[in-house]
């Protein structure tokens, strides 16, 4: 285990590199380089002229790649445009909203999706089947930021039964102990303030777990299908095992393999969606800051976001092969 | 003549009837069976239908809407500041948008810049993604080891781009492009770069290992031929499938880009991404302004999605038979 955990570590460094390279090219490409990107578009040649040498814009290419790696290494991303505050603390602070929110937002599709996708296969050309198949397939069809929109407009401005924005109601004062606002409620024993904010939680999690649901539920399905033909579980069921081992150990076991795997790709989807999700429920997280970020072309807040993502995404790959070992005896490495 | 050299002669005999056998019958077969399983398919026709009827309003569009589109007819009827607007109403059956304009009309325009966009994202995904995972499957498959380094760095360079939410990706091209349509169209079109190239090698990777490539080997067949004569064509069924699908994601993820702001603020051809993004800013007093067009692209997105994955099906041997 712990050998798999150092190779897939180490695997990490080329694809990171490769990453800042591009990074790092991309930066160099902007529109007026980053001067302008500092300055705005209305600098003088002479600003322009004094915040390269500044930067050291003027000195080969290599070197300024390498500073560029140097103050990656020591976690200084820049300083944010619009808030003139350094990139990582911003980050830091918005951090575990996007979390909460994104969490909450697999855990709805995980616990609807897997029995959902179960059942459907089980009864194959039922209503449920014929209703969750269809569902799924409008479900990937609908752009996210419009649900948001749809969502907000039906229960929180015509309802009126979740708040519309916002992590927390204003005049509500929690403790922060971790930034993760439900979990703070329950730790501080603010019970009144972890109900407030799973309340805040419910449509922009609802929202954004609309495509993973949507995939999570034809992939077990299909999986469940799969496995259910095999000849394994006709052997399991003709040597009288309980159906409900049959179904635990030997079909959801063995069908869940492709969908932890697609747990594990949907996560930078489920990252791209949280910055439309969160924009429309100002919701307080990176998605949101990131969506202010592109209207202020604040250049070091993106490529920070990029490489903060990046590593983010292959970690919890990291994760998915460690579950998959778990789940599948055949991968385990000894 | 020895006995060893008689039976060497017969296998390479054997071996290339079998190549034969590979060139004429068995592409086409499964490309027939596949044509007989889609005309059965259920998903398959709603999809097509779909698809049809969207071209059709595509093409048509501008002469068939009631108004121009992009004439702002009933300026004065409109107050976006007061939240007044016009509902959908004898001569205006979807009501006007904020700029006072026929929104049916704009709907009906609008379908042929969406799918412009959809398709030309799309090629853009296909052609440099296929011809990325042709050069990366060919090398694997027949390159001996120098090929297979290249196959290597290749897909870490792919797995890169994957490792990006492909809407960050598409922000960061943007970000150097300016605001645009063509900006769109490009960043779409990249991002669905590395699924084109991964599909195809894997399905090159999988046809490497064939009797028909190995008999071509045997036959000494030059590589080039047999990587785009022999393998090429027995793995393109994937990547078909994937292009369908393409189109679907393509449409969606350009009205999100169009949400961020980056699509053509407002372009005297109206396109639904856009639209909806415009409207979306008055949701709470004309909600139906956002939906016209978000059901264009939900119904049409599904068209293509429906048509995909039954084409899929029907493409998938282990479901033949």
């Amino acid at each position: 285990m712990l050998r798999l955990v150092v190779r897939r570590l180490l695997q990490l460094i080329p694809t990171l590199l490769g990453l800042s390279i591009l990074l790092f090219i991309w930066l160099n490409r902007l529109p007026g380089g980053p001067a302008s990107a500092i300055l705005g578009e209305r600098a003088t040649a002479a600003d322009v002229a004094r915040i390269n040498r500044a930067l050291g814009l003027d000195q080969p290419i290599y070197v300024q790649y390498g500073r560029f790696i140097k103050r990656l290494l020591e976690l200084d991303l820049g300083t944010s445009v619009q808030t003139g505050q350094p990139v990582w603390d911003e980050f830091v602070l918005r951090f575990p909203a996007t979390v909460e929110l994104s969490v909450a937002a697999m855990i709805i599709a995980i616990l609807v999706g897997i029995p959902l996708g179960y059942l459907a296969a089980r009864r194959r050309g039922g209503w449920l089947d014929v209703a969750s198949v269809s569902g799924s397939l409008i479900g990937i069809c609908v752009p996210v930021f419009f649900l948001a929109l749809l969502l907000k407009g039906i229960f929180a401005v015509n309802l009126g039964m979740f708040p519309s924005y916002g992590r927390l109601s204003t005049g509500l004062d929690a403790t922060h102990v971790t930034g993760f606002a439900v979990l703070d409620g329950l730790l501080t024993g603010e019970l009144d303030a972890s109900g407030d904010a799973l309340m805040h939680l419910v449509l922009p999690a609802v929202t954004l777990s609309s495509i993973p649901l949507a995939i999570i539920v034809r992939m077990t399905r299909a999986s469940v299908l799969e496995v259910v033909g095999e000849d394994y579980i006709r052997t399991a069921e003709s040597k009288g095992l309980e159906q409900k081992t049959v179904r635990g150990r030997h079909i959801l076991r063995n069908a869940l393999l492709p969908v932890v795997t697609a747990i594990g790709l949907l996560t930078g989807g489920l990252l791209s969606g949280a910055v439309l999700t969160e924009s429309v429920f100002a919701f307080g997280g990176i998605g949101s800051f990131i969506r202010t970020a592109i209207d202020a072309r604040d250049y070091p807040v993106l490529v920070g976001f990029i490489l903060f993502i990046a590593m983010v995404y292959v970690l919890i790959n990291l994760l998915v092969d460690l579950a998959y070992s778990v789940i599948d005896p055949r991968v385990r490495v000894h | 003549m020895s006995l060893q050299a008689t039976t060497k002669a017969n296998k390479v005999d054997r071996l290339a009837e079998l190549t034969a056998q590979s060139e004429t019958s068995a592409g086409v077969s499964l490309w027939r069976e596949a044509y007989r399983r889609l005309k059965r398919s259920k998903m398959a026709i709603i999809g097509l239908v779909i698809i049809a009827l969207f071209v059709l309003v595509a093409v048509v569009g501008p002469w068939v809407a009631p108004h121009s589109p992009s004439a702002q007819l009933w300026r004065g009827e409109v107050f976006p500041n007061k939240g007044l607007f016009v509902g959908p109403r004898a001569g205006n059956w979807f009501g006007l948008d904020n700029l006072g304009r026929d929104e049916f009309s704009r709907v009906i325009v609008g379908a042929r810049q969406t799918l412009l966009v959809g398709v030309i994202s799309m090629l853009i995904g296909l052609v440099i993604g296929a011809a990325v995972g042709a050069l990366s499957g060919a090398a694997a498959t027949l390159g001996g080891k120098v090929g297979q380094r290249v196959d290597t760095v290749i897909m870490r360079f792919t797995d890169i781009m994957l490792a990006l939410p492909s809407l960050l990706l598409a922000v960061s091209i943007a970000a150097v492009m300016g605001q645009s349509l063509t900006t769109v169209m490009v960043a779409v079109g990249v991002v669905q770069i590395p699924t084109f190239a991964r599909l195809l090698r894997g399905s090159m990777l999988a046809q490497g290992g064939s009797d028909y490539v190995l008999a071509a080997k045997a036959l000494g067949v030059r590589k080039r031929r047999i990587a785009l004569t022999q393998i090429m064509p027995n793995s393109l069924s994937p990547v078909i499938v994937q292009a369908t699908l393409s189109l679907a994601t393509a449409i969606i993820e350009a009205a999100a880009l169009s949400y961020l702001g980056l699509g053509n603020p407002d372009p005297s051809v109206p396109e639904w991404g856009v639209m909806l993004a415009q409207a979306q800013r008055f949701f709470d007093n004309a909600p139906m302004m956002s939906v016209y067009p978000a059901v264009g692209i939900i119904i049409t997105a599904l068209g293509f999605t429906l048509l995909g994955e039954a084409m899929r099906e029907a493409l998938d041997p282990k479901l033949r038979g």
